[in-house]
């Protein structure tokens, strides 16, 4: 049974297979927080994006997957609506709120500007003292430090509480652990979590540290272009394709992550040839 | 004190105190460029305006708002590089300008007095347009402060957040419009770039909030404006380029101050 869990799409083709098991149920039925659908993306003659679908629900963690320049932050930006994709629509629920992570933040060096004030500069800031805030994210010592004198793994929880001045319904993470060091890695998701949890918002995150996120991840969502395959982590399977995707080793690291990959891609990404099992 | 002296330092210092705010942005946004633009365009507004013979304050002021409209539309194309479009536009527009005043020989134009701006022959009338200017800027700066700074710290967070980001920046842009229009003729096409860059440049070394670098910008600003019209009047050298060289000795010093107290502020 749980092979058939996957859901497969072929870019493109109309063969795809759609089995639901009945926790995948549960979880379609929570509220849709933001839909996005059928979603081609082209940059001049290089196709991003092809009839990609993605929807988060309620509480839901939905992580991103796929090899560097595979169209993961252009769909997440497409889906926060700072890019207009050429088809396919993105939906919200009626008042979303969002709280935004964006990979790296750069801030300007000619810009004098504290903790504090960056907070405090979010749109809907002081619902809730900044330094509440920072506390939440455990770098209350911070408030009155310089933007610019702050480390990466600070920087990344300074982020994160400005996504959550936002009370957030839905958090977009784009690869949050970014420049943090291994053991401050670990800490951030868990960071994460505990956020999720107590906040109850979705999220939508893209990572390479699948060993951290798969275990708390209720969809994974393979993508190069198109969607490979989505589903539960433990129901999608390790494939040749798919060591060819990633890598042996990183596949390897995760016992946990598995990817039934049915076919082929070109250099691009594109499927070449479908080939049915 | 001699009357032209007075009015001189009484709109080199209304300019000085609109264009260390505006200037501020100007670097946090990396715009230099961008303003070095619309003030070379602003010659061909001159030029339109001998040309048609209509007044030449409302000929800059309408020909700047139009480019610098124009260019953030252009920009929001992105077909080719913004450096590259800004270079095009900038020689280009100079060229064109000084072209069609050279064939307009109806009209003596003191040209040297456009590039490099002729404080020393303001007008009261000049005087008004710059007061109006900054008291449109100054209420709103003060009105949109926040929602600019927001914009220019992290543009796409602030889109997210649902800040209506385009509106802002065209906002900013059109002020930065309006005051190298009623400025060009006091400080000039060419010098009026560096009244927004040196003194926001300098006042950074000392800043710790984007605040004290607006304001601070806003009083070297001053004081070159000052320091430039007494050596003016001292050694009887031109008023547009002692400003600049004031301002950028201002600029030497606090690096040296800043470098004596160990980067600090960085």
């Amino acid at each position: 049974m749980s092979e058939n869990d996957i859901i497969y799409h072929y870019a493109g083709s109309k063969a795809s297979a759609r089995i639901r098991t009945p926790e995948r149920i549960t979880r379609l039925n929570r509220p849709c927080l933001i839909e996005a659908a059928d979603i081609c993306v082209a940059f001049g003659r290089r196709q991003v994006l092809e009839h990609v679908s993605v929807k988060v629900h309620e509480s839901e963690v939905v992580t991103l997957i796929g090899p560097n320049g595979a169209g993961k932050t252009t769909l997440v930006r497409i889906m926060l609506g700072l890019v207009k994709p050429q088809s396919g629509r993105v939906q919200r629920r009626e008042g979303l709120r969002i709280g935004y992570m964006p990979q790296k933040l750069h801030i300007e060096p000619t810009l004098p500007i504290t903790v504090r004030r960056f907070l405090e500069l979010a749109r809907h800031a002081g619902k809730t003292p900044i330094a509440d805030v920072l506390e939440e994210v455990r770098i209350g010592h911070l408030l009155d430090q310089q933007m610019r004198a702050i480390s990466g793994g600070e920087m990344q929880r300074v982020l994160l509480a400005r996504a959550l001045t936002q009370s957030p319904q839905l958090l977009v993470l784009d690869e949050p652990a970014q420049g943090v060091d291994v053991s401050g890695q670990a800490e951030l998701y868990e960071l994460i979590n505990e956020i999720r949890t107590r906040h109850h918002c979705g999220v939508l995150m893209i990572s390479h540290d699948l060993h951290l996120v798969m275990a708390r991840t209720d969809e994974v969502i393979c993508l190069n272009h198109h969607i490979c395959c989505h589903g539960r982590p433990e129901q999608v399977s390790i494939d040749p394709s798919y060591l060819a995707l990633f890598g042996r080793k990183e596949a390897e690291s995760l016992a946990i992550y598995t990817h039934r990959h049915n076919h082929h891609h070109d250099l691009t990404g594109h499927v070449v040839e479908p080939r049915h099992e | 004190m001699n009357d032209f002296i007075v009015r001189a330092l009484a709109a080199g210092l209304m300019i000085a105190m609109i264009s260390g705010l505006l200037g501020s942005f100007v670097v946090w946004r990396r715009m230099s460029y961008f303003g070095d633009t619309l003030a070379h365009s602003s010659l061909l507004g001159i030029a339109f305006g001998i040309l048609l013979d209509i007044n030449l304050q409302l000929a800059v002021i309408t020909s700047a708002l139009l480019f610098s409209g124009m260019l953030l539309l252009l920009q929001r194309n992105k077909t080719i590089a913004t450096d590259t479009l800004l270079g095009i536009l900038s020689h280009s527009t100079l060229a064109f300008g000084l072209l069609i005043l050279a064939l307009s020989d109806t009209v003596q134009v003191n040209l040297a007095g456009y590039l490099f701006g002729d404080l020393l022959t303001v007008s009261i009338t000049d005087i008004l347009w710059i007061l109006a200017c900054g008291i449109l800027t100054s209420v709103v700066l003060s009105r949109f402060w926040n929602g600019l700074l927001t914009i220019t710290v992290h543009e796409e967070l602030a889109r997210v957040e649902g800040v209506a980001v385009e509106r802002l920046k065209a906002l900013l842009v059109m002020l930065i419009a309006l005051l190298i229009a009623v400025s060009m003729k006091i400080v000039g096409v060419l010098l009026i770039t560096a009244l927004l860059i040196i003194p926001p440049a300098a006042a950074r070394k000392l800043a710790h909030t984007p605040e004290q670098m607006a304001l601070g910008a806003s009083l070297i600003g001053c004081i070159s404006v000052s320091g430039g019209l007494w050596m003016s009047w001292q050694w009887d050298t031109p008023a547009g380029p002692s400003v600049v060289v004031t301002a950028c000795g201002m600029f030497l010093a606090l690096t040296l101050v800043q470098s004596l107290r160990g980067d600090q502020a960085q």
